[in-house]
C-alpha cells in the first residue's frame, strides 16, 4: 500500500470508509512520521499518541458495528497549542503556561471528538500567536519542511509545517492577522480564515478578542473545507459567534468553477515591498484563472494602506488587556521576586509577568497599554477603529463590483530563521496583504501558486462576510489549474525530509 | 495615624457647604452570574459557585444574562432615566487579585440608563436627587486578609480569595452632585440609600440588604466655603453598611473637612473606610482623576440594544413608586404622618397593607403589627416580616374578634398558637378552648356572684354610676378565666341593676 501520509484527508475519509484501512493504521503512520520528521520540523509541543489510537480504536470499532459515523471519523488532525484541551496541555507557546492544563475542551475541540477524529497533539505557534515566523515560541522555533532553514511563517507555522510535512493531513491553525493564511503561503498549504463569527472563539485563548479567528490547514482545499465543515457554526458560548449555518463550502470546493466568476485584483497590495518572484506567480495564477473564464478586474482599496498602523493598535490594545489574567495569582508561572521578602500580591504578579512573557509580548502589551492610555485613546485605539471602518467600507464597495478579491498573501517567500528577529517592523510588514481581512472580519483563503527560488507562493482571495464559500470554489479551480500546469499535486513538490528514526 | 481635628457639625455649617455624591451598587438577585451560568445563592461554600468564565479561564468567553439586562432596564425605567437604545460593555483594567480577568467587564461612556431622578422626603420636605446614571458591571472576588494590623491586602500574612461573587451582576446608580441645606445633608443622603432600597425591593430585583452587602453605598463628600461656586476636594467613603451609617459618614466627613480646611490644610482626594464602631473614617488608598482604567469597548460582547418596543413592556411591569404609594395607602387608611413613619419604621408597610386587603380594618392591622406581633419580633430579635404569621391569619384573627367569638386578650394567646405553629386561628381557638362565653345563663350565674360580692359597686351603678360597671365586669371575666364576651357582660350587669 502506498504511504498512508501522502493520502489527502478526503482519501483517507473514502479509504475508511470503504474499510480498506483502519483508523488505527492511519493515526500510527502519523505519529511514525511525527516521530521520524520532528527531530528536523518541531511542529508540535505536544504529541499524544495515546489519545490518538485510542480515539482511533474507538471509531474503528463504532464502523465495524455498522455505526454511521461523520465524514471525517478517524481522520488525525493537528491543534494548534492556542486552544483549550482537557488531556494536553495548552501552553500557547509561552513559558507563562507551561504544563498548564484546561479544565475544559474548547468548543472547535470538542466538535473534532464529536467528529471522531484523533487529535495527534498540538502544534507550535509565536507565543501567544503573536509573530510570523515561530521564531517566538518560548519552546524553540518550528522549521519550514521545504528548507528547514528557513521559517515556516507565524504565529501558526507548527500546524502547517505538520500538514506540509505530512505528519498531519490536517491541522487547526488560528488567524488574527494572517497566522493561518501567511504559514500557508510559505508552506505550501492551503489555510483559511473564516468569516469572523464563523467558528467559535470559546476555548481560543485570545490574543486579540475582534480578530481572532480559527480555521483549517490542510494540502487541498477540499481538505480545508471538510475541516471547516467540522469546526464552524453557531455557539452559544460564544457572543460573537454568528447565528448562521456554515456556508456551503465542501460543494463550493467540490464544484471549482471560475467561468463568469469576476475577480478584483487589489491594486494597493502586490506592488512595492512585493519579491518580483511572488508577483510573477501571482500575476501567472491569475493568467490561468483568466484562461478559465474567470473576468479579472482591478479595484481600488485605498485605506488598506494604512491597515498594519491600525492593526498595530488595535491589537496590541486588546493584547494588554487579554493577557492580563496571566498574573500568577491562580494558574501558570509564579516567580518570586529576587532580594524580596515577604512579596506583596503585585510584586509577585510583576515579577512573573516578567519572567513568563517573551520580548514581542511585553513589546504589544507595552504598546497597547500606551495606546488605551487616557490622553492618547482617541489618537490611537480611537483613530484605528476609524481606519478600520474604512476598511471594511473599501471591501463594501469592492465586492459591490467582484465576487472575489485576489493578492499575493505574503509579500515574501519563507525567509532564513533569525533574519528578522531583530527587526519587528519588517516581520510586521509581512501581514499587509492578510490584515484588512481580519480588521474587517469577511473570510481569506491561501492557496499554493508556484515556486519562487524553490520555495512556495501563496495566493490569497477574499470574499464578503459569511461567503466562505465563494474562497472554496475560486481557491479549487485554482488549486485544479496548478496541478494540471505542474503535473502533480503542489505538496507532492516537496522536498522528502530525512527521515531519523 | 494622627487623630483628625473634627469641627462641631453645626459649626461647620455656619461655613461650608456640603456637596454630596452617592455611588450605590445593587446586586441583582437574578438566578445566574452576569456572564455565565453560575449560581448566585449567597453563602455557599468558597469557590463552589465557579466555572471557566467566572474565574476567567484562558480561552474562556461572557455570554450576557438576559435577565440582569432586563433588570437594569427596569431600575432605569423606575429612575426616570432614559434608556440607551443601543450601548456597549466596556473593560475596566486594573490589576487586583480579587478580580479574575484583571479587568471588570462594565460600562464606560455608553450606561443603559441615564439623566434619571428621585424624590425622597425628609421631615415632610421632598428633594430632587438627580441620577446621572446607572449602568451594569460585574462584581469581583471577595478578598479575606489574614494577620496585620489593617484588615487590608497591605501588611496581611496572606490573602484568601472567594470567587463565588465574581460575576455576580451589579448595578451602579450615580447620582449627580447634590446640594442640599447643610443641616439636612446626612438626612437626604440616608432617605436616597433608603428610597432606592425600597425600590429595589418593589422592582423586585434585588434583596437590597445593606447587611448583607447586595445594596452598597459609597459617600462622596466636599465641602467649600457658603457663596463659593467651586467644589472643594471630595472624599469617597465605603463600607457604609447600614442607612445609620450613611447619615454617620456624611456627618463625620463634614467634621473631619471642616477640620483640615479651617486649619488651612487640604483635603486629600482619596478613599476612606467607614467604621461602624465609632462612626469615623480612616484612610484608604489615595485616589486622583488620573487613575488610567484604560477603559474600551469589551470585544467579547455584543452591543445591548433593547427593542422600544421591550422597553415599553417593562415600563408597564413598573410597580408604583414607593413614595407615591406610601401617599396613597396613607390616604386609604386616614392615617396621620406619625402612624405611617411608625409603620414604615417597623418594616411593616407591607405587611399592614396586605392585611387590610384581607379584609380588616386599617387601624386593626397597625395595632396587631406595631403591637403584640412588633413585641413579639423584638423579642426573638427578628424583623417583624420574618415571624411566622401571615396578613391573612392577622385578619383571621380580627375577624374572630368582631364576630364576637374571641376578645382581646384572647387573641394574644390565638396569636401565640399560630406563631407557635399550632395551625390556623380557628384550629387555635378549638384546640385551646378560647372561645368566649356569650350564653346568658353561664353568664347570668357569674354576674349574679359579682353583684353578690361587690354590693357597692352595685349600689354605685343603681345610683346611676354607671363607671363603677368596669368593677363587675373585671370580677365576672376574672371568674370565667377571660372567656367572656365582656360587651354581654355589660349588658347583663345593667339590665339587673336598673
Amino acid at each position: 500500500m502506498s504511504d498512508l501520509t501522502r493520502f489527502t484527508a478526503a482519501e483517507i475519509a473514502a479509504a475508511l470508509a470503504d474499510g480498506s484501512v483502519t483508523s488505527v493504521e492511519v493515526t500510527r503512520r502519523h505519529l511514525d512520521r511525527i516521530a521520524a520528521v520532528e527531530g528536523d520540523v518541531r511542529a508540535f509541543l505536544h504529541v499524544d499518541r495515546h489519545g490518538a489510537l485510542a480515539t482511533a480504536a474507538d471509531v474503528d470499532r463504532r464502523r465495524a458495528a455498522g455505526e454511521p459515523l461523520p465524514e471525517l471519523a478517524g481522520v488525525p488532525v493537528a491543534v494548534k497549542d492556542v486552544l483549550t484541551t482537557v488531556d494536553l496541555p495548552t501552553t500557547c507557546g509561552s513559558k507563562m503556561l507551561e504544563g498548564w492544563i484546561s479544565p475544559y475542551d474548547a468548543t472547535v475541540v470538542s466538535k473534532l471528538k464529536a467528529a471522531g477524529m484523533p487529535i495527534l497533539g498540538k502544534t507550535n505557534m509565536d507565543e501567544f500567536a503573536m509573530g510570523s515566523s515561530t521564531e517566538h515560541s518560548a519552546y524553540g522555533p518550528t522549521r519550514n519542511p521545504w528548507d528547514t532553514t528557513r521559517i515556516p511563517g507565524g504565529s501558526g507555522g507548527g500546524s502547517a509545517a505538520a500538514v506540509a510535512a505530512f505528519e498531519a493531513p490536517l491541522a487547526v491553525g488560528t488567524d488574527t492577522g494572517g497566522s493561518i493564511r501567511q504559514p500557508g503561503a510559505v508552506t505550501g498549504t492551503v489555510g483559511v480564515k473564516p468569516t469572523y463569527g464563523g467558528v467559535s472563539r470559546y476555548g481560543l485563548v485570545a490574543m486579540a478578542s475582534s480578530l481572532d479567528q480559527a480555521g483549517p490547514v490542510a494540502r487541498t482545499v477540499l481538505d480545508a473545507a471538510l475541516l471547516h465543515e467540522v469546526m464552524g457554526g453557531h455557539d452559544p458560548r460564544d457572543s460573537t459567534s454568528l447565528d448562521m449555518p456554515v456556508p456551503p463550502v465542501v460543494e463550493a470546493a467540490r464544484r471549482g468553477d471560475v467561468s463568469g466568476l469576476r475577480i478584483g485584483v487589489i491594486s494597493e497590495l502586490g506592488g512595492e515591498g512585493f519579491q518580483p518572484g511572488v508577483r510573477r506567480c501571482f500575476e501567472e495564477g491569475l493568467e490561468m484563472l483568466a484562461r478559465a473564464g474567470a473576468e479579472i478586474v482591478e479595484v481600488s482599496c485605498p485605506s488598506f494602506v494604512h491597515g498594519i498602523a491600525a492593526y498595530y493598535l488595535v491589537m496590541p490594545s486588546e493584547v494588554s488587556s487579554n493577557l492580563a489574567k496571566f498574573d500568577a495569582m491562580r494558574y501558570g508561572l509564579r516567580v518570586a521576586p529576587e532580594g524580596v521578602d515577604d512579596p506583596s500580591a503585585e510584586q509577585v504578579m510583576a515579577a512573573s509577568r516578567d519572567a513568563g512573557f517573551g520580548d514581542e509580548v511585553k513589546r504589544r502589551i507595552i504598546l497597547g497599554t500606551y495606546a488605551l492610555s487616557s490622553g492618547y485613546y482617541d489618537a490611537y485605539y480611537g483613530s484605528a477603529q476609524k481606519v478600520r471602518t474604512l476598511i471594511a467600507r473599501d471591501f463594501e464597495a469592492a465586492f459591490e463590483q467582484v465576487d472575489v478579491l485576489a493578492s499575493p498573501t505574503s509579500p515574501t517567500v519563507a525567509w532564513p530563521l533569525g533574519e528578522k528577529l531583530d527587526d519587528p517592523l519588517s516581520m510586521y510588514a509581512q501581514d499587509v496583504a492578510t490584515i484588512p481581512a481580519n480588521l474587517a472580519g469577511v473570510p481569506g483563503i491561501s492557496v499554493p501558486v508556484g515556486l519562487s527560488e524553490g520555495l512556495p507562493v501563496g495566493f490569497q482571495f477574499l470574499a464578503p462576510a459569511m461567503a466562505d464559500d465563494r474562497l472554496y470554489n475560486a481557491g479549487a479551480a485554482l488549486e485544479r489549474l496548478v496541478t494540471e500546469r505542474d503535473g502533480r499535486p503542489f505538496a507532492a513538490q516537496a522536498p522528502e525530509l530525512e527521515v531519523t528514526r | 495615624m494622627s487623630t483628625p481635628t473634627l469641627v462641631k457639625f453645626e459649626d461647620a455649617l455656619t461655613r461650608y457647604q456640603p456637596v454630596m455624591g452617592l455611588e450605590v451598587h445593587v446586586e441583582l438577585n437574578t438566578a445566574t452570574k452576569m456572564f455565565c451560568g453560575c449560581p448566585t445563592t449567597f453563602g455557599a461554600e468558597p469557590n463552589t459557585q465557579v466555572c471557566p468564565v467566572c474565574l476567567g479561564l484562558p480561552g474562556a468567553l461572557p455570554v450576557v444574562n438576559a435577565k440582569a439586562i432586563e433588570s437594569a432596564i427596569r431600575i432605569g425605567l423606575a429612575l426616570n432615566c432614559q434608556i440607551a437604545e443601543w450601548c456597549r460593555f466596556a473593560r475596566k483594567n486594573y490589576f487586583y487579585p480579587d478580580m479574575p480577568k484583571n479587568f471588570q467587564t462594565s460600562q464606560y461612556d455608553e450606561p443603559i440608563a441615564s439623566d434619571g431622578y428621585v424624590d425622597v422626603e425628609v421631615e415632610g420636605e421632598t428633594y430632587r436627587i438627580e441620577i446621572e446614571r446607572a449602568h451594569m458591571e460585574e462584581d469581583t472576588g471577595k478578598s479575606l486578609h489574614v494577620g496585620g494590623s489593617t484588615g487590608r491586602i497591605h501588611g496581611a500574612d496572606y490573602s484568601l480569595l472567594d470567587y463565588n461573587r465574581a460575576g455576580i451582576p451589579l448595578i451602579e446608580i450615580v447620582t449627580k452632585t447634590i446640594e442640599v441645606p447643610g443641616d439636612k445633608a446626612p438626612a437626604v443622603a440616608r432617605a436616597y440609600v433608603n428610597h432606592l432600597r425600597d425600590l429595589m425591593v418593589a422592582l423586585g430585583v434585588s434583596d437590597a440588604r445593606m447587611d448583607q452587602g447586595s445594596l452598597r453605598a459609597d459617600v462622596n463628600l466636599s465641602l467649600k466655603p457658603i457663596g463659593a461656586t467651586e467644589f472643594g476636594t471630595r472624599s469617597e467613603t465605603k463600607n457604609v453598611n447600614s442607612f445609620r451609617s450613611v447619615e454617620r459618614a456624611v456627618r463625620y466627613e463634614i467634621s473631619r473637612h471642616a477640620g483640615i480646611l479651617d486649619a488651612g490644610g487640604t483635603v486629600v482626594q482619596e478613599t476612606r473606610h467607614f467604621h461602624e464602631s465609632d462612626g469615623t473614617t480612616s484612610a484608604g488608598r489615595p485616589k486622583s482623576d488620573a487613575d488610567d482604567y484604560r477603559y474600551f469597548p469589551e470585544p467579547d460582547l455584543a452591543p445591548v440594544a433593547p427593542d422600544p418596543a421591550w422597553v415599553e413592556e417593562l415600563r408597564a411591569t413598573l410597580p408604583e413608586p414607593p413614595a407615591e404609594r406610601r401617599k396613597r395607602l396613607q390616604t386609604e387608611w386616614g392615617f396621620n404622618d406619625l402612624d405611617m413613619r411608625d409603620i414604615v419604621g417597623a418594616g411593616a408597610l407591607d405587611l399592614v397593607a396586605e392585611t387590610v386587603e384581607a379584609g380588616a380594618t386599617p387601624a386593626a392591622a397597625k395595632k396587631w403589627w406595631l403591637g403584640e406581633l412588633a413585641r413579639t419580633a423584638n423579642e426573638q430579635g427578628v424583623d417583624v416580616a420574618a415571624l411566622t404569621i401571615t396578613p391573612a391569619q392577622v385578619a383571621q384573627i380580627q375577624s374572630l374578634i368582631d364576630a364576637g367569638r374571641i376578645n382581646d386578650k384572647l387573641a394574644r394567646q390565638v396569636f401565640e398558637g399560630v406563631l407557635a405553629g399550632e395551625g390556623e386561628p380557628e384550629e387555635v381557638v378549638q384546640a385551646r378552648g378560647l372561645e368566649v362565653v356569650s350564653d346568658d345563663g353561664a353568664l347570668s350565674e357569674a354576674v349574679d356572684r359579682a353583684i353578690a360580692n361587690d354590693p357597692d359597686a352595685a349600689q354605685k351603678i343603681r345610683d346611676g354610676k354607671v363607671a363603677a360597671v368596669g368593677a363587675l365586669i373585671g370580677f365576672v371575666m376574672k371568674q370565667m378565666r377571660g372567656q367572656a364576651d365582656a360587651g354581654r357582660v355589660r349588658e347583663l350587669i345593667l339590665e339587673k341593676l336598673s
